[in-house]
Order: structure tokens, then C-alpha cells, then sequence
């Protein structure tokens, strides 16, 4: 009992998280290229993961974009094809009778030349030597309908719609070699030269014109003797009743035959497609998942030698007053600066994965920052995981143990 | 009168599993102010007696009382807490981490002291002038010689000014002059109020001491 009075009350010490992340942060800074290593796994999965989303959301961003500019009130009417498997075509007065549906704001249509209707880039070329280049006779209204745009030339008027003129698609330019339009270029087009005055962009909302070589009504029945009724007609219509209108186009358009129409909304077919991705995307994820998993491994493993290679550090700690949870805490914080640290980098190099093939594409890059975020939070929660055990072990040494080992 | 002591053991033993029993009924009592050697031959139990003195072990039977606090009734963090403020360790392997300054090397005495970083530093610094290393504050370890190792292993043993100085075999790893340097400047901590522990096996040193306890199979003779 005797002077028990001049005993200090023992009261424990907190290290601030400042000094918990110094601390942490030394094991690091002497390894630093084990560091380097042991993060890389973690960082590789999350820059294949991150890329993988960011990538899928360009693509998602451009086509945002393309439907923004172009529209998504385009409904595309074909004529479809008979028992026979022949192309039929509309009866006349369709494409008026659609004109006058209500909420339609304008349709134009394009008739389909029969496949024997040919085009070569000059007349010595073997006949059996085919482009490969459908042709189709169009009104002049076309392009504003659909949402084509000139790459070089001009579209037809009232007056060359009546020439032997065409305008190309944009493969179909690529297909022939013409990149530019200049005066007096023909090419041969049902036995007949026809001369270039316009070669068009893609058509994002109408491809078959892509690949098209187009020609106006009244040429097609002057010089080719064709005049067959409308094979496919482009309908824009009130955005908010597409779906009504779309009800109703088929027996607007042939009303003898409705079930031979086919239409759809090209730009719900261009989201399908990006869909179609998915499967793919979530293989991929899946990939760098397991890469994630591995890199945790790895990091779980690195701070087992971590913890093994530093036991008489552990022990000077202890005996410089460290608490069990001190040790502990400063391992799970080196475990997760060491996962952290790839995670970071892991989201720099998806970012620039990202930036750069949607940048070869021309699409807007886009990382959501979800993603980002979320990677970090996942590798934070992957090196405290890998870090409970080791970091368990360190705390449970025997300081005088720690400090006999070498 | 236990509550004058620093450190008091009484009936001490110490059991190693494997039935070694490393000390046996070991009653020690330490005054404020002392400066003590603890001599014997090769596993005698010195390391043994200084790791209980220090907290770092618990003895298998009997009491052992650092600063007035009975140990066996201490958590870990109010043993971790003990040594952090009253016991300082001085170590043959100097335990110094590499690629740090000498100045953050003993600025680490007061991590685990709630000590902030800046004051940590500035009085690291004058615990290394305290020991004749203030031209070598910002120098890692392995640009240092042996005795400088060990001044730095002291500066970092002082700075949290403990009542108790724990060294086991501090000239173990030095040439005897160097060795006498570092025994000087433990006598110096000493005559400045510390009181001080040093295991050696040099005869000469512990002869120089004003108190020495020899073991031998683990009891005191
Ligand atoms: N962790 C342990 N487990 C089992 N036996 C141990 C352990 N530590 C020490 N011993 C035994 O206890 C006895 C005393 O050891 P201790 O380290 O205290 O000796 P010492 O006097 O410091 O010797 P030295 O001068 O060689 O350092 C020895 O027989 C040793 O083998
Ligand atoms: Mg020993």
C-alpha cells in the first residue's frame, strides 16, 4: 500500500491517422520495387475493368450522340419480299397515304433496281466483275428525311434528278476508288454512263444507302425504262407517337398485303447492337475480377514475408510501447496503401485505355466516375482483406520473440 | 515500501515450455537513481530478467512491479502504455530501421507517446545532441559506425525521458574503447537522474558499476 500515492495512472495512446499512414507507409518505401510488383496485379484487374465500362460507355455517349443529331422519330417501311422471295414493291398511292397519317412530318421514298442493274467503274471491266453495289432510284426530298449529309458534290434537283447523274453511298464510293467528286467522272450504271455529282456520308439511320448508288425517279424511267413502285419508304414522324404511327404504317402502306411490310426503328436496332456488347463486356469483367482476385493474393502474400521479414521491427516497436492493435493496424494500413496504390493506378491506365481507343473511334471518352471511385473502394476493401491475416499474425508476436528473430 | 522502487521483482521465475527454467525465485528490488550491471555466464537468464523488467515477458510465477504497477494485472494496452512512457530498451543489434534519419530514428521513441510529429522531431533532435550526435541528424543508418549506431539506439531509448533504461549488452557489438564511450554516456543519463540496467559480459564495465547482480542458472548469487 505504502506510497502507492506517487503512482502515475498508466493511460494509452492513440497514434493519429497521420501517423498511422507514415507508419504504414514504411514498409513501402523500403521495398519499393516488391511494392511496385505486388500492386501491379491489383491494378492491371481494375485498369481491365474500368476500361471494359469506360469503353462501353463511349460507345454508349457516341451513339447518345448520333440519335441526338439524327433523331430516333425515323421509322423505315419495307416492302418486303413475296413467297417467291422476290422483293415486292409498294402499290402507288402509299407513300401519300403515309403523308397523310397525322403525326407523320415527312417520308420519302427509294425503289430497289433489280440486281441486274450494274455498276461498274468504267465499261472495259468484265461484266462478271460485279460491284457488289445496289441501286435505287430516290426522291429528291432524301436526304432531309433520312439525315444524309454530302461528303463532296451536291444532291440532286429538280433538273439533275432528270440526268444520267448519281450520287454514291459512302462504301460505295470506297468500293469504286472515288474519293472525290470532279466534273465529268462516269461511271456505268445499267449499261449506261452515268456521271458523278455527289458521293454522300455515312447514313447512320439508313445504311442500305451506304452501299447504294442512287439515281433520280425520273432517270431510272428515261434511261433505265424502270418505274416500279417504292420499295422502302422513310417516315419521320411527331416524337411522341412513333410507336402510335408505326402501329398503323404497315396497312397505311399496302393495305392488301400488311403482313409483307416489315418496319423498324433503326435507332432502336442501333442500341440493340451496342446491347449485343453486354455478354462480351461481362466476360471481360469477369476477367478482370479474377485478375483483382489474384492481385489480392498476391498482396496477402507479399505482407505475410512483409510481416515475417520485419519481427524484429515488430518487436522494437512493442518495446518502444506499440499496443498489439498498433500493429495490427499499421499492417492492414500497409496492406491497403499497397492495394490502394494499385488501384489508383490501375484507374489511371483504364482511364487512358479508355481515352485512347475512344478517341481511335472519334467517340466522346467517357469514364464515369462511379467507376473510378468504385475501383479505388473495391481495392481498398481487396487490401483490407488480404491484410486481416498477416496483419493478425504480426500482432500476436511475442514481442521477445520478435525481437530474438534476425 | 514497494511503492520507492522502479522496479521490484519478488519471487520471480520463469519457465520456458520444454522445462527450462530460466529464472528461479528471483527477488530484485531497483532505487530510483541506480546504475546496475547484471553479469553471468551464457544463458544464465539476463535477457530473461530485463525482458520482465521492461514488460515485454510475464514471469511464470511471482510479482513483478514496474513504477508502483503490479504487472500481472495489466491489459496490453496498459502494458503497451507503461513501456512507452517509463521503460526505454537499448538493444546489442541496435534495431535501427534503415533508410530513415538518424533524426526520425529516435523520433519513432515518441510514436507510440501521443506526442505530435513536430515535437517528436524537435526533441529527437536534442536527444541526439544529448549523446554527441548532433552533426549526424540527417544521416541513415548505414552511413554511421558502429558506437554512432548505438548512441542513436540510445538517443531513441531517452527521448521519452523514462524512468527506467533497459540495455542488454549495449557494447556487445563494439571494440572496447567504443564500448567504453557508449558505458559513459550511460553513467552520464545516470548521474542526469535516469536510472539505468546494462547486461555486459565485459568484466571491466560491470567492475566500474556501483551495483552488480550476477545469475547463474537463473538465480541470483
Ligand atoms: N523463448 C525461449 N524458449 C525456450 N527457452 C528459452 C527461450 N528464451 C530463452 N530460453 C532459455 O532460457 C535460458 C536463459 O536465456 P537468456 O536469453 O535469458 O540467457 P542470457 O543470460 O541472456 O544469455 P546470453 O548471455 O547468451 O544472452 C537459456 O537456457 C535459454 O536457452
Ligand atoms: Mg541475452
Amino acid at each position: 500500500m505504502a506510497g502507492s500515492g506517487d503512482v502515475v495512472k498508466l493511460k494509452p495512446h492513440k497514434l493519429s491517422a497521420r501517423d498511422l499512414i507514415r507508419v504504414g507507409g514504411v514498409g513501402l518505401r523500403n521495398r519499393p520495387l516488391r511494392a511496385f510488383l505486388s500492386a501491379l496485379g491489383i491494378g492491371i484487374g481494375i485498369a481491365a475493368m474500368l476500361a471494359v465500362v469506360g469503353i462501353s460507355f463511349s460507345g454508349r455517349a457516341d451513339l447518345d450522340r448520333t440519335l441526338d443529331q439524327l433523331g430516333t422519330n425515323l421509322l423505315t417501311v419495307a416492302a418486303g419480299k413475296d413467297s417467291d422471295g422476290h422483293t415486292v414493291s409498294f402499290p402507288e398511292p402509299a407513300l401519300p397515304m403515309i403523308k397523310r397519317v397525322g403525326p407523320v412530318l415527312s417520308a420519302s421514298g427509294v425503289t430497289r433496281l433489280p440486281d441486274d442493274v450494274n455498276v461498274y467503274r468504267h465499261e472495259y471491266i468484265a461484266k462478271a466483275r460485279t460491284s457488289g453495289i445496289v441501286v435505287y432510284s430516290v426522291d429528291n426530298d432524301l436526304p432531309s428525311v433520312v439525315g444524309a449529309t454530302m461528303a463532296g458534290g451536291g444532291w440532286f434537283n429538280a433538273a439533275t434528278a432528270r440526268y444520267p447523274a448519281v450520287v454514291l453511298g459512302s462504301s460505295a464510293a470506297k468500293r469504286l476508288g472515288i474519293t472525290t467528286v470532279r466534273s465529268n467522272v462516269v461511271i456505268q450504271l445499267g449499261g449506261r454512263a452515268f456521271s458523278i455529282i455527289g458521293i454522300l456520308n455515312p447514313v447512320p439511320l439508313a445504311a442500305d444507302l451506304d452501299s447504294a448508288a442512287l439515281i433520280g425517279q425520273a432517270a431510272a424511267a428515261d434511261y433505265l425504262g424502270i418505274t416500279s413502285g417504292k420499295t422502302t419508304i422513310y417516315v419521320r414522324s411527331a416524337e411522341r407517337q412513333v410507336e402510335a404511327v408505326r402501329e398503323v404504317l404497315a396497312a397505311t402502306a399496302n393495305p392488301a398485303q400488311p403482313y409483307h411490310v416489315q418496319v423498324s426503328r433503326p435507332s432502336d436496332a442501333l442500341a440493340a447492337k451496342l446491347a449485343t456488347d453486354r455478354a462480351f463486356n461481362a466476360v471481360l469483367l469477369g476477367l478482370g475480377a479474377v485478375a483483382l482476385l489474384v492481385g489480392g493474393i498476391g498482396v496477402a502474400n507479399t505482407m505475410v514475408i512483409s510481416v515475417l521479414e520485419r519481427r524484429s521491427e515488430i518487436g522494437l516497436r512493442r518495446s518502444l510501447g506499440a499496443t498489439r492493435r498498433h500493429i495490427r493496424m499499421q499492417f492492414l494500413t500497409e496492406s491497403v496503401l499497397l492495394a490502394a496504390l494499385g488501384g489508383v493506378g490501375g484507374v489511371v491506365l483504364g482511364a487512358a485505355v479508355t481515352f485512347a481507343y475512344a478517341l481511335s473511334q472519334s467517340w466522346p471518352p467517357t469514364v464515369p466516375l462511379w467507376a473510378a471511385g468504385g475501383g479505388i473502394a473495391i481495392t481498398v476493401a481487396v487490401g483490407a482483406l488480404a491484410g486481416i491475416y498477416p496483419a493478425a499474425r504480426a500482432a500476436r508476436l511475442s514481442p521477445t520473440v520478435a525481437l530474438a528473430a534476425p | 515500501m514497494t511503492g520507492d522502487a522502479v522496479a521490484e521483482l519478488i519471487a520471480v521465475s520463469k519457465l520456458y515450455p520444454g522445462g527450462v527454467a530460466a529464472l528461479q525465485e528471483v527477488d530484485l528490488r531497483i532505487e530510483p537513481g541506480e546504475l546496475l550491471a547484471i553479469v553471468g555466464p551464457s544463458g544464465s537468464g539476463k535477457s530473461t530478467l530485463l525482458n520482465l523488467l521492461g514488460t515485454l515477458d510475464q514471469p511464470t510465477s511471482g510479482e513483478v512491479r514496474i513504477a508502483g504497477h503490479p504487472v500481472a494485472g495489466l491489459s496490453d494496452r496498459h502494458l503497451s502504455a507503461l513501456r512507452a512512457d517509463h521503460v526505454g530498451f537499448v538493444f546489442q543489434q541496435f534495431h535501427l530501421a534503415p533508410a530513415t534519419t538518424a533524426l526520425d530514428n529516435v523520433a519513432d521513441g515518441l510514436l507510440y507517446c501521443g506526442v505530435g510529429q513536430a515535437q517528436r522531431r524537435e526533441r529527437a533532435a536534442r536527444a541526439l545532441q544529448r549523446v554527441g550526435l548532433g552533426h549526424r541528424m540527417r544521416h541513415r543508418p548505414h552511413e554511421l559506425s558502429g558506437g554512432e549506431k548505438q548512441r542513436v539506439a540510445i538517443a531513441r531509448a531517452v527521448v521519452g525521458e523514462p524512468d527506467l533504461l533497459l540495455a542488454d549488452e549495449p557494447t556487445g557489438n563494439l571494440d572496447t574503447a567504443t564500448g567504453g564511450a557508449i558505458v559513459a554516456l550511460l553513467r552520464e543519463l545516470n548521474s542526469s537522474g535516469t536510472t539505468v540496467v546494462v547486461i555486459t559480459h565485459d568484466r571491466e564495465i560491470a567492475e566500474g558499476l556501483p551495483r552488480t547482480v550476477a545469475l547463474r542458472d537463473g538465480r541470483v548469487r
